[in-house]
């Protein structure tokens, strides 16, 4: 839809990297419009995982982080509407943060989901991921749901000791669900945490099981609006003569989008439309303030939450692209963060069978600087993210 | 079987802020196709909407001026459909919660009566582009340059009950917006555009019966024929029994009709959600009664000042007040010449038949204020008598300089010298003894008729310049 389309202005995103004195290289592979965990929905075809390249890198962010995996970047952004940054990230070994929503400027990201849609650092270390959020960072007039909270400097606090941190466990992200070797990762990490004085304190969020059906309600009835735009007039792929209006409309987003895009739009058109709009949007916006008050509630007991970022490593390319239901499952523990507005990252925490594990941190809104302190005494005493795939050693060269 | 129409009219109402209501971009009328549509007119991917505040004030100050609630929280919505001139494929509008809610205002009728109509809402929203038919062989061509302009859309309630009513509606709402200054009102140019819904019921019914909408009618004397002319439809369809079918209408003004638009184009499910790009409008007490505190005297308080303080006519205070600048400008020239009813006289004959005459507006009258009061002055003081001020006024108009410039260049002074008028008097009594005989022979009621002969003659003699009344006198004095 989009092939050869070149932005006249730049993303509010791209103007600070820009005065910031950033070397852009250029653009990476994505799922189309966002839409997907595997990168494999692109119409410029898959990206392949750094670590093994017959495995997914994750998605939507697959090519940001294949690109900083295998050493062809230091460092990329990425968006996260569902686990976008965090689940690609996690896939390829690499450090990713979703902002708080309203952390970092929407102007210039093509919008998937409005209310979900956040920019944010992927790199290497937790380090690189603070620097780089400080040149993102901040409140932007044209953007209006972008947040006038005040910008902390994100490196002051990395060295902070972990002394007393109280870090909650939710229960529902260690269940049935969750591949065993991962889930053994994850607890290694969570006691090397512990064993720089931290508390490990088991929590609840009971409504986690209603997260995927909020999302897929949510996220594709925005989507459909968002993506109204993309109809041939104005920019953009326009389908070859046009008999009238109608044909034009029809025959360009036919031709023009890709399947997952389709569904989604067809999903959310469902969902808004007259006699269903109770029932699945408003009903999904009511579902969505329980979750939310859930991690608000837990965040009354404990500093941050804990747990993987993904149910299980990177996926085989074609194992889950013919099933929509069982990619959605992939984003299960990164939904609800984006759902409550809350910033997430993931953190490479250890190898099953060579694929990568990513262990999740989520914090209060606008704690930023605590998830990249934690991240960073991670990183102090493990040395995860300093792996590098056998495929990039001849870049490190 | 006599029907009662119920109509209801939705006005939308271009705001005369000078930037769009979510761009950067200028609004003004006219310009090069696409020269006003900046990367978020054109719904470039990734832009955003950023509010205007002038608008919402604008909206706050229509909600005063009609008494209404203002709504504290207000939400945007996304109202869906595809159009070529609606570049994201949505228009950004209020739905659940507009940011006015009821209010009501007065309408005066022809026959001087005062109506008060409902204000069921208004909402803010934003216009979409032009789509141009003519000149592209066949194509359509798009001009984003108005998509985006601020609309403020009134809804009436069904209580208008007649095109005249209508009429009377439209030019009240007119009066009031130009008032606030938050509109230009200018018709023509798509400022005011006004759809209307209207159904018959039989007399003295209170059910409502099935309605038909007219859209986008766009001046005062089209609403009322197309009000008449769906009025008569409707009629002849239910007393022949038949049902009428609720639709959307055009109303075509070469052929005086309404027809239904294709079905095609209002079978829409616009699917409304709240906008997620904005964030609800909060406004506090103290943003809502700033605004309250600077609001300027309203149509109606102003005809009623007009006859209270100025003892003027209903009529008059009405035609006087219709607009802030025509009200201004009579009421510069009532302290100006220090009689409001003269002036009330001169700003409504001369004044407004000359600025009809020439199709101009009271902004760019030739003869300002204050000279038309320092006119007013030389009438009042017999320098000049009521006649001579017209050919003054004329000469004022062709901008040959003020009052006092024009009667002394053209010598129009009136002769009020006693003794000369007595010597012209004299003269003229000499000449005509025939007519002083028959005058003096005439029975009482027909002297008066004569006696305007001497005056003519004695007015001849001196120019047009004799004082009329003294001319009365000295004739009623030498006639004997």
């Amino acid at each position: 839809m989009l092939d050869n389309f070149i932005p006249p202005y730049d993303a509010t995103v791209i103007q600070r990297f820009k005065s910031a004195g950033a070397v852009l290289l250029g653009k990476t592979n994505l799922d189309e419009f966002a839409m997907g965990s595997s990168t494999e929905s692109s119409f410029y075809g898959p990206t392949f995982n750094p670590w093994n390249t017959s495995l997914v890198p994750g998605g939507s962010s697959g090519g940001s982080a294949a690109a900083v995996a295998g050493l062809l970047a230091p460092a990329a952004t990425g968006t996260d509407t569902g686990g976008s940054i965090r689940q690609p990230a996690a896939f390829c070994g690499v450090t990713g943060l979703k902002p708080t929503y309203g952390r970092v400027s929407r102007m210039g990201m093509v919008a998937f989901a409005s209310s979900l849609d956040q920019a944010g650092p992927m790199a290497h270390t937790a380090q690189d991921c603070a620097l780089l959020l400080n040149a993102m960072a901040g409140y932007d007039p044209l953007d209006s749901t972008s947040s006038p909270e005040a910008v902390e400097d994100y490196c002051h606090r990395l060295r902070e000791p972990l002394n007393g941190l109280r870090i909650g466990l939710p229960r529902e992200y260690f269940g049935d669900g969750l591949d065993a070797a991962t889930g053994e990762c994850i607890r290694v990490a969570l006691r090397e945490l512990e064993a720089q004085g931290a508390e490990l304190v088991e929590v609840s969020l009971p409504h986690s099981t209603l997260t995927i059906p909020t999302y897929y309600i949510i996220a594709p009835a925005e989507a459909s609006t968002n993506l109204s735009r993309f109809d041939g007039v104005r920019y953009g792929y326009r389908c070859e003569d046009p008999v009238d209006l109608h044909d034009l409309y029809t025959r360009t987003r036919q031709q023009g989008f890709g399947d997952e895009v389709k569904r989604r739009t067809l999903v959310g058109t469902y969902a808004l439309s007259a006699g269903y709009y109770d029932a699945y949007y408003r009903k999904a916006q009511q579902v969505r303030r329980l979750i939310k008050q859930d991690f608000l509630d837990c965040f009354e007991k404990v500093d941050i939450l804990a747990g993987p970022t993904t149910p299980g490593p990177a996926f085989p390319l074609g194992a889950k692209s013919n099933d929509p239901i069982a990619m959605y499952l992939e984003d299960v523990y990164t939904l609800a963060v984006n759902l409550a507005g809350l910033p997430g990252m993931s953190v490479p925490a250890g190898f099953v069978d060579g694929k990568p594990v990513g262990l999740q941190l989520i914090g209060r809104h606008f704690d930023e600087a605590r998830l990249l302190n934690v991240a960073h005494q991670f990183q102090q005493s493990t040395d995860w993210h300093l792996r590098v795939p056998e495929s990039a050693m001849g870049g490190r060269q | 079987m006599r029907w009662e129409p119920v109509i209801g009219l939705e006005v939308h109402l271009q705001l005369a802020t000078v930037s769009k209501i979510f761009s950067g971009s200028p609004t003004t009328f006219g310009a090069a196709p696409n020269t006003q549509a900046s990367a978020v007119d054109l719904a470039m991917p990734g832009t955003l909407p950023v509010l205007n505040e002038k608008a919402v004030r604008f909206a706050v100050m229509f909600g005063l001026g009609i008494g209404a609630r203002i709504g504290k929280r207000s939400v945007f919505d996304r109202k869906n459909y595809f159009y070529p001139d609606l570049p994201k494929g949505y228009q950004i509008s209020q739905f659940e919660a507009p940011i006015v809610g009821q209010g009501s205002f007065e309408i005066l009728l022809e026959d001087g009566a005062v109506r008060t109509i409902g204000i069921t809402r208004a909402h803010l929203e934003e216009d979409a582009g032009k789509s141009l038919h003519e000149d592209f062989h066949g194509q359509t061509g798009i001009d984003l340059n108005r998509a985006g302009t601020p609309l403020l859309e009134i809804v009436s309630e069904p209580e208008i009950r007649s095109a005249a009513e209508a009429v009377a509606y439209l030019k009240a709402l007119h009066s009031l917006v130009t008032y606030l200054g938050i509109s230009d009102g200018n018709m023509s140019e798509g400022s005011m555009r006004c759809d209307v819904n209207i159904s018959l019921r039989p007399a003295g019914s209170d059910t409502l019966g099935t309605r038909a909408e007219i859209k986008n009618v766009n001046s005062f004397r089209f609403v009322e024929k197309a009000i008449r002319h769906e009025i008569a439809r409707q009629a002849d369809i239910l007393d022949d029994g038949g049902k009428v079918v609720q639709e959307t209408r055009l109303y075509d003004p070469e052929k005086d009709e309404t027809r239904p638009m294709r079905s095609k184009e209002v079978a829409n499910d616009y699917r409304y959600f709240p906008e997620p790009d904005l964030l609800p409008v909060v406004l506090d007490d103290a943003y809502i009664e700033a605004i309250r505190s600077n609001l300027p005297e309203l149509p109606a308080d102003k005809r009623r000042r007009f006859t209270a303080q100025y003892g003027l006519s209903e009529y008059d205070a009405n035609v006087l007040s219709d607009s802030r600048a025509l009200a201004d400008y009579y009421e510069a020239v009532a302290a100006g010449c220090g009689n409001a009813k003269i002036a009330a006289n001169w700003v409504q004959v001369e004044l407004l038949g000359q600025l009809n005459r020439d199709e101009q507006t009271i902004g760019n009258s030739p003869v300002a204020a204050a000279d038309l009061a320092g006119l007013i002055r030389r009438i009042l003081d017999q320098s000049i008598s009521g006649k001579i001020a017209k050919q003054v006024f004329e000469a004022m108009w062709r901008g040959e300089g003020t009052a006092d410039e024009v009667i002394e260049a053209r010598g129009l002074r009136q002769e009020s010298d006693s003794g000369a008028l007595e010597a012209i008097v004299d003269q003229v009594i000499a000449e005509h003894a025939a007519q002083v005989q028959q005058y003096l022979e005439a029975e009482e009621a027909k002297r008066r008729k004569l006696v305007g002969f001497f005056v003519g003659q004695v007015m001849k003699l001196s120019g047009g310049q004799a004082n009329p009344q003294m001319v009365n006198e000295l004739l009623a004095k030498k006639l004997v």
